[in-house]
Parts: C-alpha cells; sequence; structure tokens
C-alpha cells in the first residue's frame, strides 16, 4: 500500500463525504478548477461540479456568512480559508452566529458548517501565512476545534465533522500537508471528535501536544526514552470541546506535564490545560506544569520562524526540567 | 484620457404611490386594488404601532428588555413582507416587527424574545424565518446564503433581508450584495433608511446621494422608495421578488423612511436629535395617508378605526398577558442546545447548575 499525505487524507475525507451525502458543498477561493493553493480540493470540482465545489469571490466573511445561511438552510458547507492569517473576517460569522444558532432557537435552527484552514509555521511560507490562532477559537461556546496531525485522524476527524451537526473550525497543519505521511485506507470511518489520542504510553511524563507539534513532541519522547524518561505523548487534536479527562488521568500516573503549542504563551489554549491538570490532578504533580510554546511576539518571517517555533530541543529541555524535581 | 467615452451609466428610481396627505398619485398596483388587501396593511400598520407602544410600556415598567420600537418606520417591514409569499424567507434586523407579525409571528413568541427567553427565537407559524439579527448587517450575508440554498435545490422561492442605513456602511452587506450579483441569487435587500444610526445622521453614514446606489457597484438593481408608502413598499419589493424566483437574481429596494422614536428604550434622542427636526416627519409618517386615502375613497370609516383599535389593543393586551403568565425556561436548559449532543465537559457544568444554581462549583476537581 502506498502513503498518503495529510493533505491527500483531507481530499479523500471531502471526496467521501460529497459522495455520500449531496448537502455537502466546498466553498474556498480558488477551490474550484485549481484544486485549492494546497490541492485539498483537487479533483472535485471536476466530479461534482461548479455547483457543489464553488468559488468564491475574495470575499472572507463572505464565505463565512454564506455558510451561515446555506447551514441554517439545511446544507453542510465546507468553507475553506486559505490560509489561517486570513480567517479573523470570519469570527464575526462564527462568534455571532454559527456557534450560536442552535442555542438560541433552542433547537429550531442550527448550523452545520465546517471552516477549514491550513495553520502553523515551518514551511517558510510568506507574512501572516504561519500563524496559530486556534485560542481565538476555543473560547468560543458552541463550536469545535479541531487540529489533526497525521493523514488518519485527518481522514477520521473530518469525516466525523463533516457528518456531525455542530460547527467546526478545523485547522491543518500547513507543515504536515506533505511532512506527514502514512499508509491508511479510505474506508469511511470515522474518528471521535470527543477524545483525545494517546499516541504513545509513558510513565514519567506527559507530553500534550496538538498539529505539528506531535511529530516534535514524539520526537522528544523517543530521544529521551534513551536517557531512561518514558514520555506519554496526547494528541488533544479535539481542542473545543475537551477532554480533559484523558489528560488529567495520565498526569495523575506520570506526575509531570509538558504542554507544547506553536501559538503564542499567553492566553494560548495551554494555559487551559494547566488550569484543568491543575484542577484534576493537583495532588499527583511532582513538579510544576511546563508550557513550550510560541512566544508573545509577532510571528516572525521566515528567516527567524525556526527560532520562534518550539522543536523537540526545547521540549526535551522542559522534560528535564520537570524531571529535576523528583 | 483625451476622449473618455462613457463606460456606464446608472439612474437611481424613486417610487411612490401615496403623498404624505394621502393623495394618490399614480393608478394602484393590479395586486393592491382590492379593498380587503388595502385595509389589511392598515390593519397591520395599527397593529405594530399598538405592539411597539405596549412594548415600551412594558420596557418602561420593568416587564420587558431593552426595546426597539419600530413607530414611524412600519411601512417598510410590512410593505415587504406583504409582498412576499408564506414559503419566502424573512432575514431581519431587530426593528421588522410588523414584518414579523405579518409573516405569522405571534405577539408572544415577540414579546418573548424581546424580555430575554430564547424561545422567542423561533415563529412556529413562520419556521423558515430567520431570528432577529443583532449585529447591524451581519445578516446580510446570511440571506445569501439561504438564497444559494434555494438556488440549488431550485426552489421558485426567495429571500427577503431588511437592514439599516448603517448597515450599508459596512463590509459585510457590500460582500453580500456582491455575492447576490456575481451568483444571481434570489435575495432582496431592502434598506430601512430611517434616516438615523442611533445618533449619526444619514448625511453622515455616508457621501453615496442615495443608498440604493450601492447595489449598482454589486451589478444588480438598486431602487429607491417611499418607505412611508406602504402601497409602493409592497409593490417595489414585489416586483423585485417576481424577478428573483424567476431565476432573474438581486435587488436592493432603498425605503426612505424616518424613526420618530429612539433608537432604543436604553437611547435618549434628544441628546443628538432636536424636536423641531421630528416633527414635520410626524406629517410624513405611513399610517395617517392610508388612513387619509381610504377614508377619502370611502372605504374606512371612523367606526372601522374605532373596531380596529379596540381589536387591535385587546389582542395585544391578552398577548401581554400570556407572556408575562409564561414560565421561565429551566436554567440548565442553556446547555442542552451549545452543541448537538452534550460534551462530558459540559454536562459537569450543567450538573453543577442542577445541584447548586451555581456555576462557579469545580468542574474538574479530582
Amino acid at each position: 500500500m502506498s502513503e498518503t499525505t495529510l493533505v491527500q487524507a483531507v481530499n479523500l475525507a471531502l471526496a467521501r463525504a460529497m459522495a455520500e451525502d449531496e448537502r455537502v458543498i466546498i466553498l474556498g477561493e480558488d477551490v474550484g478548477i485549481d484544486g485549492g493553493v494546497f490541492r485539498a480540493t483537487d479533483g472535485l470540482f471536476a466530479r461534482f461540479g461548479a455547483d457543489r465545489v464553488r468559488d468564491t469571490p475574495l470575499s472572507e466573511m463572505g464565505i463565512g456568512g454564506i455558510s451561515v445561511g446555506l447551514a441554517a438552510a439545511g446544507f453542510k458547507p465546507v468553507a475553506e480559508i486559505q490560509f489561517s492569517g486570513f480567517i479573523f473576517p470570519l469570527i464575526d460569522q462564527i462568534n455571532n452566529h454559527a456557534s450560536r444558532f442552535r442555542a438560541r432557537t433552542r433547537g429550531h435552527l442550527q448550523c452545520p458548517m465546517i471552516v477549514r484552514t491550513p495553520c502553523g509555521g515551518g514551511v517558510h511560507a510568506p507574512e501572516h501565512h504561519s500563524e496559530s490562532p486556534e485560542s481565538m477559537f476555543t473560547n468560543i461556546p458552541g463550536l469545535r476545534v479541531i487540529i489533526p496531525s497525521s493523514p488518519r485522524r485527518a481522514y477520521g476527524l473530518l469525516l466525523a465533522a463533516i457528518r456531525g451537526l455542530d460547527p467546526v473550525v478545523f485547522m491543518e497543519p500547513t507543515k504536515l500537508y506533505r511532512g506527514a505521511r502514512e499508509e491508511m485506507l479510505d474506508d469511511g470511518k470515522e474518528l471521535p471528535v470527543d477524545r483525545c489520542f494517546v499516541l504513545r504510553e509513558g510513565c514519567d511524563v506527559t507530553l500534550v501536544a496538538w498539529g505539528a507539534m506531535i511529530p516534535e513532541a514524539l520526537k522528544t519522547a523517543e530521544e529521551w526514552e534513551v536517557k531512561s524518561v518514558s514520555a506519554e505523548v496526547i494528541d488533544v487534536a479535539t481542542l473545543k470541546p475537551l477532554d480533559a479527562e484523558t489528560i488529567i488521568n495520565s498526569v495523575k500516573k506520570t506526575g509531570r506535564c509538558v504542554i507544547v503549542h506553536e501559538a503564542p504563551l499567553t492566553g494560548g489554549f495551554g494555559g487551559e490545560i494547566a488550569a484543568r491538570v491543575a484542577e484534576g490532578a493537583f495532588s499527583s504533580l511532582l513538579a510544576p506544569i511546563e508550557r513550550v510554546t510560541g512566544y508573545d511576539t509577532i510571528m516572525p518571517l521566515l528567516k527567524l520562524e525556526n527560532v520562534y517555533l518550539p522543536d523537540a530541543a526545547r521540549i526535551g529541555k522542559a522534560v528535564d526540567r520537570a524531571m529535576a524535581y523528583a | 484620457m483625451n476622449n473618455p467615452v462613457v463606460a456606464a451609466k446608472f439612474e437611481v428610481d424613486l417610487t411612490r404611490y401615496l403623498d404624505p396627505t394621502g393623495k394618490l398619485l399614480q393608478e394602484l398596483p393590479k395586486d393592491t386594488q382590492d379593498p380587503a388587501t388595502l385595509t389589511s396593511l392598515l390593519c397591520a400598520l395599527v397593529r405594530t404601532r399598538a405592539f411597539d407602544a405596549k412594548s415600551v410600556a412594558l420596557q418602561r415598567t420593568g416587564r420587558l428588555g431593552t426595546y426597539a420600537s419600530s413607530i414611524g418606520q412600519e411601512a417598510v417591514s410590512v410593505g415587504a413582507a406583504s409582498a412576499m409569499r408564506s414559503d419566502d424567507i424573512l432575514v431581519p434586523s431587530f426593528r421588522e416587527h410588523g414584518g414579523q407579525l405579518w409573516r405569522g409571528a405571534t405577539p408572544v413568541e415577540l414579546f418573548l424574545y424581546w424580555g430575554g427567553d430564547e424561545r422567542g427565537n423561533f415563529f412556529a407559524n413562520a419556521p423558515h424565518d430567520f431570528p432577529n439579527c443583532v449585529p447591524v448587517g451581519s445578516h446580510a450575508l446570511h440571506a445569501a446564503g439561504v438564497a444559494l440554498a434555494i438556488k440549488l435545490r431550485k426552489e421558485p422561492r426567495a429571500v427577503v433581508c431588511i437592514f439599516g442605513d448603517g448597515a450599508t456602511s459596512k463590509g459585510d452587506v457590500y460582500e453580500a450584495m456582491n455575492f447576490a450579483g456575481a451568483w444571481k441569487l434570489p435575495v432582496i435587500f431592502v434598506i430601512s433608511n430611517n434616516q438615523w444610526s442611533i445618533s449619526v445622521p444619514r448625511t453622515s453614514q455616508s457621501a453615496a446621494q442615495t443608498l440604493a446606489q450601492k447595489a449598482i457597484a454589486a451589478g444588480i438593481p438598486g431602487e429607491q422608495v417611499d418607505g412611508n408608502d406602504v402601497i409602493a413598499v409592497r409593490a417595489v419589493v414585489g416586483v423585485a421578488l417576481e424577478r428573483a424566483r424567476a431565476g432573474q437574481g438581486s435587488c436592493v429596494v432603498e425605503a426612505l423612511t424616518y424613526r420618530l422614536g429612539d433608537h432604543t428604550t436604553s437611547d435618549d434622542a434628544s441628546r443628538y436629535r432636536r424636536d423641531d427636526e421630528v416633527t414635520p416627519h410626524w406629517q410624513e409618517e405611513p399610517i395617517r395617508r392610508l388612513q387619509q386615502y381610504l377614508t377619502t375613497a370611502r372605504l374606512w370609516t371612523k367606526s372601522d378605526e374605532d373596531k380596529l383599535l379596540k381589536e387591535v389593543n385587546a389582542e395585544i393586551e391578552t398577548a401581554a398577558e400570556a407572556y408575562l403568565a409564561t414560565p421561565s425556561q429551566d436554567p440548565s436548559v442553556m446547555f442542552d442546545y451549545t452543541y448537538a449532543q452534550l460534551p462530558v465537559d459540559l454536562a459537569a457544568q450543567k450538573r453543577a447548575v442542577l445541584s447548586s444554581l451555581s456555576v462557579n462549583l469545580p468542574q474538574t476537581a479530582e
């Protein structure tokens, strides 16, 4: 079996969702004949036609608002925002409308729409193309925030998101689009959107991460195993709603917690996880909770981006600090 | 360029049937000639004004939340709604009580919403209509999205979206018009231009001569109508809706009206608007002119008027009593519709509410 990249997995999930449900509509900039700037929608225009794979005007807020209307009227729009740096005009539509429709009508209207967007750095992209704005969305009730870190999880989580009835911001790590590849089946099986994934079991420290930080965390875990440190690695993947239980249970077992994300430190989602761990596993903690994150600076351009982005070495230092406690 | 050529030329028409004194300026549109139709429009305007008056009274006595009265501009939403078919879809902002009532929303439902109960955001008799939209202009895109859904299903329906003059300064409203033009969507954007966006007058809102001309940039027709002439609003929106249902796309209708009251019950317009600016507009308001026309045409009498007021006031009073007697929602209901299924995380918060009515209990305590 040949390997599938993460972006191909996204494409397979989109194709399957469109084939099984004619209410699924893809819309966005250059998603049609061009197949999207990352080729996530490659071939879908030819297969499903211009009505269902719609090139929109260059209008991000418009894509968001049109999707709200489509979803409330019975369709399942899957919108693509070309880069997460351009998602901000949609926040009005996501925060004020998509996430609220079911609650404010007490279940009479709902808004099952997906907003897919590439996120994160590490590919030497231009300005505004490398940020990780997930915590802008995790504070929004009614919204799901999903960030896959492997082709299989991208496929299974995207299918689940599209088949579900909640609005979802689905962030795809640009660095993993072609950097992550594995053998996988296009079998239509979805993955749960309410559980963290324990990727590696360990007993000394819990590494909690998501997106493109997962390969870095796994690398640290492997390298520190040689130093006789056994690290458990949890891919949060479905940040909102959060499966805090899996993380808390892990830290109860290991006694140490290192949280890793690309987004800036302050107000980052790592703070929420740290608080949950402190509430839920306080008496098990053997060391302060560590956070390894981007800095509270503007995301630098490509020359300095690798200074900004956490990597296995920085994660390893945090593991060392945690291990030094006991 | 030495010899410029005219690349494009545009005009914006203004339609009016009744002048402010109720004088008929042109032959009535065919579907508004029936006396029963004309009197039903008058009834709807009067009913809306009674609803507004009761709502303000309820708010002033602490029994309703902040309320946005539509006094003076009832003809815009009643006229537009009266041009719609029942399976068309209304996507309103927050001052379209008249149109909502016309389409079957009950006064009790509207009182519930303005009284702070989400159950008032759904109208059993108009189940496809959208609830009020508070973030100004952001619903114009929803209307375009619903219109796309209708078009994809090849249904002979259309959407009416109403927003104010202030909304036309916003990018989302232009984006909606642009989508509607580019995709030829069956959606009519009605600008209820009441001349004021809270304290900012229309003249400070835009240098555009008309707001209707904003449609032209989006490649769709834009026209003005006398928004205090319910017959004209109904006629112009009606023609636009027929075009839309026939696959000929969108239209912008700027209805010229005037906000006779405060922006909301939380506003005091005397801080920024002189009474002598407002007074002349009372001569142009929509109810009086239709009443005078109908009276002159011998279609309406003083006793009809007395009977109508009695009926409408009784209906609104009964509705207010029913609203006030409606038990509040169970507090835990706020958790139930956040997601399609209650997530584990939120279930813990819900349990905390149920056990103590305090959301501040530790949620993930050991």
